[in-house]
C-alpha cells in the first residue's frame, strides 16, 4: 500500500470558512478596541492566525497513527505541566494558570493539555475496538483519562477550560457506546454532587457568577454587570446593527475583544450579522461531522469529533452566555476572540483534523 | 482492515450533527430573543447607558430695593455631586468619598439611599459650598471616583451680621414635607427653595427653572460627546419697597435692643423699612447650618428667627387710646368728655391706677387732647366704660386689630382683639365688664403686631383711609405672581374733620414739651405719634415676684409716629420688648423718621416747570380743601418758574 499524501486532500472548503471567521474576529476586535489601550490588538490577532495556519499545515504533515502511538507520553508530559502550573505558575488575579517562559512569553498548558486529551480519548476508544458495548471499568477508565487534568485545572483555579474537557470526555463515551443505564447512572450521580461542589468547590466569585446569570437584575453594578451590559449590547443591536455601537465603543461592554467579541458583533451588525456568524460555525461543524464520518479509521473519527466536541461546547457556552442562557464562565469564542493560546489551539486541533482527512484512502 | 465493524455506528454521528443543530436553534432563538423581539428596550437602556443629563443650575434672582440697589445677590460656589448613573457599588466608595469630602459615612449612605427612587440619571448633591481642598479631591480622583462630580452653582450672597434677615428670609433644600404638598408638586429633591421672608413669598418669581445638558459618556462616566443642552432660566429679580438708606437707619436705632420696627408710606401702604432683634445671620443658612447653632437659634429665648415686626403678638398699651380716641369722637363721646384725673378711678368695685400715680402726680382735668399726649389712664378708663366693649372692639377691628394686615410676607401673626363673642367662642364664658376698663388703655386681652399698630394708626392721621401694607409694588410684578390676599387694598373709614384735626395735633403734642415723649422731639419735622407701654404682666404679680420681677419683667416700650401729623408721608412702629418705656421707643422711631426726612430734603424735588432754574431751600404747600395746609416742605428743591414769578419763591428762614 502506498503512503500517498497530499495537499489535494487538503479540506479547502473547511479551511476558507475557517479564515472567513477569523477574518470577522479580526475585524471586530478592530472595532473593538480602537480606542482602547487595546488598539492594535487585531495586528496581533492575524499574526497568530498565521502562526496557526503554519502550525495547522505542519500538523497535518504528520501521520496522526504515529502520534495516537505516542499519546501516553504526551499525556504523562501535559500531567506533568499542569503539576509545574501549581508549582511554579505564574499568580494573575487569583488564579495560577500561566508558566512563564525565558523570553517573556506566557505559556498556558491548559489549552494543549486540552489537545492531548482528544488524543488520548480517540486512542483509548479506538482501541476498545473489539467491543460492542462499554463495561463499568471502561466507562471509568475513560473518565480518568479526562477527570485528573480536568481537576488539576480546577485547582488552578480555571473552571472554564476544565469544563471544556468535559466534551471530550462525552463525545468520546458516546460514540464509543454508552448504555443508557451508564450515562443515566452518571447523570444522576452528577445532579446530587453538583449542590456540593457548587458549595465546596467553586471559588465565591464564581458562584456570584453563577447566581447572577440566574437573575442578572439582582445586582446591575456588581457581578451583574457583565451580563447586563453584554445583554443590552446584543439587545440594542436590533435587525441591522447598530452604528454607533455605543456599548462595545464607549466601553461598557466588558473586554469586548476577549470572552465578549460575540456581543460586540452582535451589537453591530445586528441579528443578521450574529446569524450569519452561527451559520459560519454551523457550516464549520458540519464539514467536521462529515471529515470524522470519512474518516480512515476509529481514532481517526474519534479524534475528528473530540475536536467537535470542543468547538461545539465553545460555542454553545460563549454565545450562550452573550444572549444570557448561561453563566459567565471566561471561555473564550474559538477563532474569533482574542488570543494567541486559543487560535493556536484550534488550528493544531484543525490540523490533526486535516490529518485524518489527508490520511482519508491510506490505510 | 477495512472492516466495517470497527466503524462508529453512523446513526450515533448523525444524533451529533442534531444535537449541534438543536443547539444552533437554540443559540439563534436566544438572539432573535433579544435583538428582534426585546431590541427596543436594550435600545433604550444603551441610550440610558450612555446619555447622562447634567443639570444646569439656575441662578435666584436678585433682590433689590426700591432704587434698584442689590440687597441680595449670587456668587458662584461649587457643589459635589454623585453620578448614579455610572457603573459603580456607590455603598462601597462611600467611605472614601466621605472622607474626602469631609462627611459622615452613615449620613452619606442614608442619602444614597433616599434617592433611590428617583430615575437613575437624576444626581445626588452632596454637599455645597466645597472647598478648594474638597474640590481639589474630586478633581484627583476622576478615574479612582469617577461617579463624583462638580457643579457650579450661584449661591445666595445675604448682607452681613444679618442685616434685614428678617425680611428677606433665607433659602434651604426643599424637604419631605414640601415636597408632599401639592403647591410644591413642581420641585425635585436637591432644589433650593426660599424658606422664609420674600424668599418664600416669592419664591416663585426668584427661582428660576433649572436647564439641563444632555451628554455622551463611556463607561468610565468621562464626557465624550454632547447631544443637546436645555438652557436654565434665571430666576426674576425682586424689587422691594424698602429703602435701604431707611433700612440702615431703622437697624441701627434699634441695635442691640430687643424688639422690631416697622415703617411704612401710608399714601400706598408701602413698606420702607422692617427690623426685628436679635437677629442671625442668613449666610449661615445658605451652606448647611450646623446643629449646635440652629440649636441656639431655637432656644434662644429672645428668639432670633421670629420677624417680630410681623409676629410678636403684643398689648398694645398706650398707643390703643388713639383707637380709642377716634372711636370715642365718632360716637360723639369724647370730644366734650372731661374727666379728672386724681391718680385713678374705681370701676365696678376695682380700683384703677393711672400711670402718673406712681410718679405722686395727677393729671387733673382732661379733655381728649390732654389725654392723648398725656395719656392719661382714668379718661381712657372712663371713655371705655362708657363706650362698651362691642364698640371698642368696632373701631379696633375696623383699623385692622387682632387680624393680619395681609403684608406679603410669610407666617404673619393675626393678634388679637377681644370682645363677648371672641370670650364666649375661646372660653366658653361671659365678658367681665372690668375687662373692658383695661381694654380701654391697650391692656388685658389685646394683642397687635408691630406692623397692625402702624397700619391703623397710619389710617388715622390719613384721615381714615386704611391700606393694605407691602413689600412689592404691584408694576414691579408680573401678574402671576402678585399674591392672592383677602384683606382689600384700600378702605376708607369716615372720620369727622374736627376729631381728625383734635387727634392728630394731639398727637404731635406727645413729642413736644408737654408730651410724654418729649425728649423724642424732633427740631424742624412735623413729627406726631403716640407712645406705649404695655405691662407683660400684672403689677400685683410682678410685686409679688419683687425683684426677680422687675428685672425680668419690664414693661414693653410702643411708639407709633408719623410725619407729617396730617396726612403722614412715613409711619414708623417701633416696639422695645421689655424696653419699659414708651418714649425709649419713641427715640428709636425719631431716629428712623428724622433719617427719612433728611434724604427727602437732600433729593431734588420737581415742583413746577418753566424757563429758569432755581434752588430753594424750602416750600410752603397750599392749603387744601381741609384748611389744613400751611406746612412747611423741608428740603432743597429746584424749580422752573418764569423770570417774572421766580420772587415767590424765596427761601424759607432757619433752613438750609
Amino acid at each position: 500500500m502506498s503512503r500517498y499524501v497530499s495537499f489535494r486532500d487538503f479540506d479547502w472548503f473547511l479551511f476558507i470558512f475557517v479564515l472567513m471567521i477569523c477574518g470577522l474576529g479580526v475585524m471586530e476586535i478592530r472595532s473593538a478596541t480602537m480606542h482602547t489601550k487595546f488598539a492594535g490588538a487585531h495586528i496581533k490577532q492575524v499574526y497568530w492566525v498565521m502562526g496557526g495556519i503554519a502550525a495547522m499545515f505542519l500538523v497535518s504533515l504528520f501521520n496522526y497513527q504515529a502520534l495516537l502511538d505516542k499519546v501516553h507520553w504526551m499525556y504523562i508530559a501535559s500531567i506533568a505541566s499542569l503539576v509545574g502550573v501549581i508549582l511554579f505558575g505564574q499568580k494573575y488575579l487569583g488564579a495560577r494558570r500561566w508558566i512563564k517562559l525565558p523570553g517573556g512569553a506566557h505559556f498556558q498548558p491548559s489549552e494543549w493539555v486540552k489537545l492531548i486529551l482528544i488524543l488520548a480519548v480517540a486512542k483509548y476508544f479506538a482501541d476498545l475496538h473489539h467491543k460492542s458495548e462499554l463495561s463499568w471499568s471502561d466507562f471509568l477508565k475513560a473518565g480518568m483519562i479526562v477527570g485528573v487534568p480536568m481537576l488539576m485545572v480546577l485547582a488552578q483555579p480555571d473552571l472554564g477550560t476544565a469544563l471544556t474537557y468535559m466534551p471530550i470526555a462525552i463525545m468520546g463515551l458516546f460514540l464509543g457506546g454508552v448504555r443508557a443505564k451508564q450515562a443515566l447512572t452518571v447523570l444522576l450521580l452528577a445532579g446530587l454532587l453538583m449542590p456540593i461542589a457548587f458549595l465546596k468547590v467553586l471559588k465565591p466569585y464564581q458562584r456570584e457568577r453563577l447566581t447572577s446569570f440566574m437573575n442578572p437584575d439582582a445586582d446591575r453594578q456588581g457581578s451583574g454587570y457583565q451580563v447586563n451590559q453584554s445583554l443590552i449590547a446584543v439587545g440594542s443591536g436590533g435587525i441591522w446593527g447598530s452604528s454607533e455601537g455605543s456599548q462595545t465603543h464607549l466601553a461598557f461592554l466588558p473586554v469586548p475583544q476577549t470572552d465578549f467579541i460575540f456581543a460586540a458583533f452582535a451589537e453591530e451588525h445586528g441579528f443578521v450579522g450574529a446569524l450569519g456568524v452561527l451559520l459560519l460555525y454551523f457550516i464549520v461543524l458540519m464539514r467536521l461531522t462529515q471529515n470524522a464520518q470519512t474518516a480512515p479509521d476509529r481514532a481517526g473519527t474519534f479524534l475528528v469529533m473530540g475536536v467537535v466536541a470542543v468547538l461545539s461546547f465553545h460555542i454553545l457556552v460563549n454565545v450562550g452566555m452573550v444572549v444570557g442562557f448561561m453563566p459567565v464562565t471566561g471561555i473564550p469564542l474559538p477563532l474569533m476572540s482574542y488570543g494567541g493560546s486559543s487560535v493556536l489551539f484550534m488550528f493544531l486541533a484543525l490540523g490533526m483534523v486535516m490529518n485524518v482527512r489527508m490520511r482519508r484512502f491510506v490505510n | 482492515m477495512f472492516g466495517r465493524d470497527e466503524k462508529i455506528s453512523a446513526i450515533r454521528l448523525t444524533a451529533v450533527q442534531y444535537i449541534i443543530l438543536g443547539v444552533f436553534l437554540i443559540l439563534t432563538y436566544g438572539l432573535w430573543r433579544l435583538q428582534v423581539m426585546q431590541s427596543d428596550s436594550y435600545a433604550l437602556m444603551a441610550e440610558k447607558n450612555r446619555v447622562r443629563n447634567v443639570p444646569i443650575l439656575a441662578p435666584r434672582g436678585k433682590i433689590l430695593d426700591r432704587q434698584g440697589r442689590v440687597i441680595v445677590d449670587n456668587y458662584p460656589s461649587f457643589s459635589a455631586l454623585l453620578l448614579r448613573d455610572s457603573a459603580r457599588d456607590l455603598n462601597a466608595d462611600a467611605d472614601m468619598i466621605a472622607k474626602g469630602l469631609h462627611m459622615d459615612p452613615n449620613e452619606l449612605r442614608q442619602r444614597i439611599k433616599k434617592f433611590t427612587a428617583m430615575p437613575q440619571y437624576q444626581p445626588i448633591f452632596l454637599k455645597e459650598d466645597i472647598t478648594p481642598d474638597e474640590l481639589s479631591f474630586i478633581e484627583s480622583h476622576r478615574n479612582e471616583l469617577p461617579e463624583l462630580d462638580t457643579i457650579m452653582a450661584h449661591r445666595r450672597l445675604y448682607p452681613r451680621n444679618g442685616f434685614m434677615a428678617h425680611l428677606i428670609g433665607y433659602v434651604g433644600e426643599v424637604t419631605d414635607d414640601m415636597l408632599n404638598q401639592p403647591q410644591f408638586e413642581l420641585y425635585n429633591p436637591g432644589d433650593v427653595v426660599g424658606v422664609s421672608g420674600v424668599e418664600k413669598q416669592y419664591n416663585n418669581l426668584l427661582m428660576g427653572k433649572n436647564g439641563s445638558r444632555r451628554a455622551i459618556v463611556n463607561s468610565r462616566g468621562r464626557e465624550v460627546g454632547r447631544l443637546d443642552e436645555t438652557p436654565a432660566e434665571p430666576g426674576k429679580q425682586l424689587k422691594l419697597t424698602v429703602d435701604v438708606d431707611l433700612q440702615i437707619a431703622a437697624e441701627e436705632a434699634l441695635e442691640g435692643k430687643n424688639g422690631a420696627v416697622v415703617a411704612m408710606d401710608p399714601r400706598t401702604g408701602e413698606i420702607l423699612a422692617m427690623v426685628s432683634r436679635p437677629t442671625f445671620d442668613p449666610n449661615h443658612f445658605a451652606v448647611k447650618i450646623s446643629k449646635d447653632e440652629w440649636v441656639k437659634l431655637v432656644t434662644d429665648e429672645n428668639h432670633p428667627l421670629l420677624n417680630k415686626a410681623i409676629q410678636a403678638q403684643l398689648a398694645p398699651g398706650s398707643v390703643f387710646k388713639i383707637i380709642m380716641a377716634t372711636a370715642g369722637m365718632q360716637e360723639g363721646i369724647a370730644e366734650d368728655m372731661h374727666v379728672n384725673c386724681t391718680g385713678g378711678a374705681s370701676f365696678y368695685g376695682r380700683y384703677f391706677k393711672c400711670w402718673v400715680l406712681a410718679e405722686h402726680r395727677t393729671h387733673g382735668v382732661v379733655d381728649v387732647s390732654k389725654a392723648i399726649y398725656q395719656s392719661c389712664d382714668v379718661f381712657f378708663y372712663t371713655l371705655a366704660e362708657r363706650l362698651g366693649i362691642e364698640r371698642i372692639a368696632k373701631y379696633a377691628t375696623m383699623f385692622g386689630l387682632g387680624q393680619k394686615t395681609g403684608v406679603d410676607l410669610p407666617q404673619e401673626a393675626s393678634g388679637v382683639m377681644p370682645s363677648e363673642q371672641w370670650k364666649i367662642r375661646n372660653f366658653k364664658q361671659k365678658w367681665y365688664a372690668g375687662e373692658t376698663i383695661s381694654v380701654g388703655i391697650g391692656q388685658g386681652a389685646v394683642a397687635t403686631t408691630p406692623i397692625q399698630l402702624a397700619r391703623a394708626i397710619a389710617a388715622i392721621a390719613s384721615d381714615g383711609t386704611l391700606r393694605r401694607p407691602r413689600l412689592t409694588s404691584p408694576r414691579d410684578l408680573p401678574a402671576n405672581i402678585i399674591p392672592a390676599t383677602n384683606v382689600p387694598d384700600e378702605v376708607k373709614i369716615p372720620i369727622d374733620p374736627k376729631s381728625w384735626e383734635i387727634i392728630t395735633d394731639a398727637m404731635a403734642n406727645v413729642v413736644s414739651p408737654i408730651g410724654t415723649a418729649n425728649s423724642a422731639h424732633l427740631q424742624g419735622i412735623d413729627f406726631a405719634g403716640k407712645t406705649g407701654s404695655a405691662q407683660t404682666i400684672s403689677n400685683t404679680l410682678k410685686a409679688k415676684m419683687g425683684a426677680v420681677g422687675k428685672s425680668k419683667f419690664k414693661d414693653n416700650g410702643w411708639f407709633v409716629g408719623v410725619t407729617p401729623r396730617r396726612n403722614p408721608e412715613i409711619v414708623v412702629a417701633a416696639l422695645l420688648e421689655e424696653g419699659e418705656h414708651g418714649y425709649l421707643a419713641a427715640r428709636v422711631a425719631s431716629q428712623v423718621i428724622k433719617a427719612y426726612v433728611e434724604k427727602q430734603r437732600r433729593q431734588p424735588t420737581k415742583v413746577a416747570s418753566g424757563e429758569s432754574k432755581t434752588e430753594i431751600g424750602a416750600v410752603w404747600s397750599s392749603p387744601n380743601a381741609d384748611g389744613d395746609g400751611d406746612r412747611l416742605q423741608g428740603g432743597r428743591f429746584y424749580v422752573d418758574l418764569p423770570k417774572k414769578h421766580a420772587v415767590l419763591a424765596t427761601a424759607a428762614p432757619g433752613i438750609r
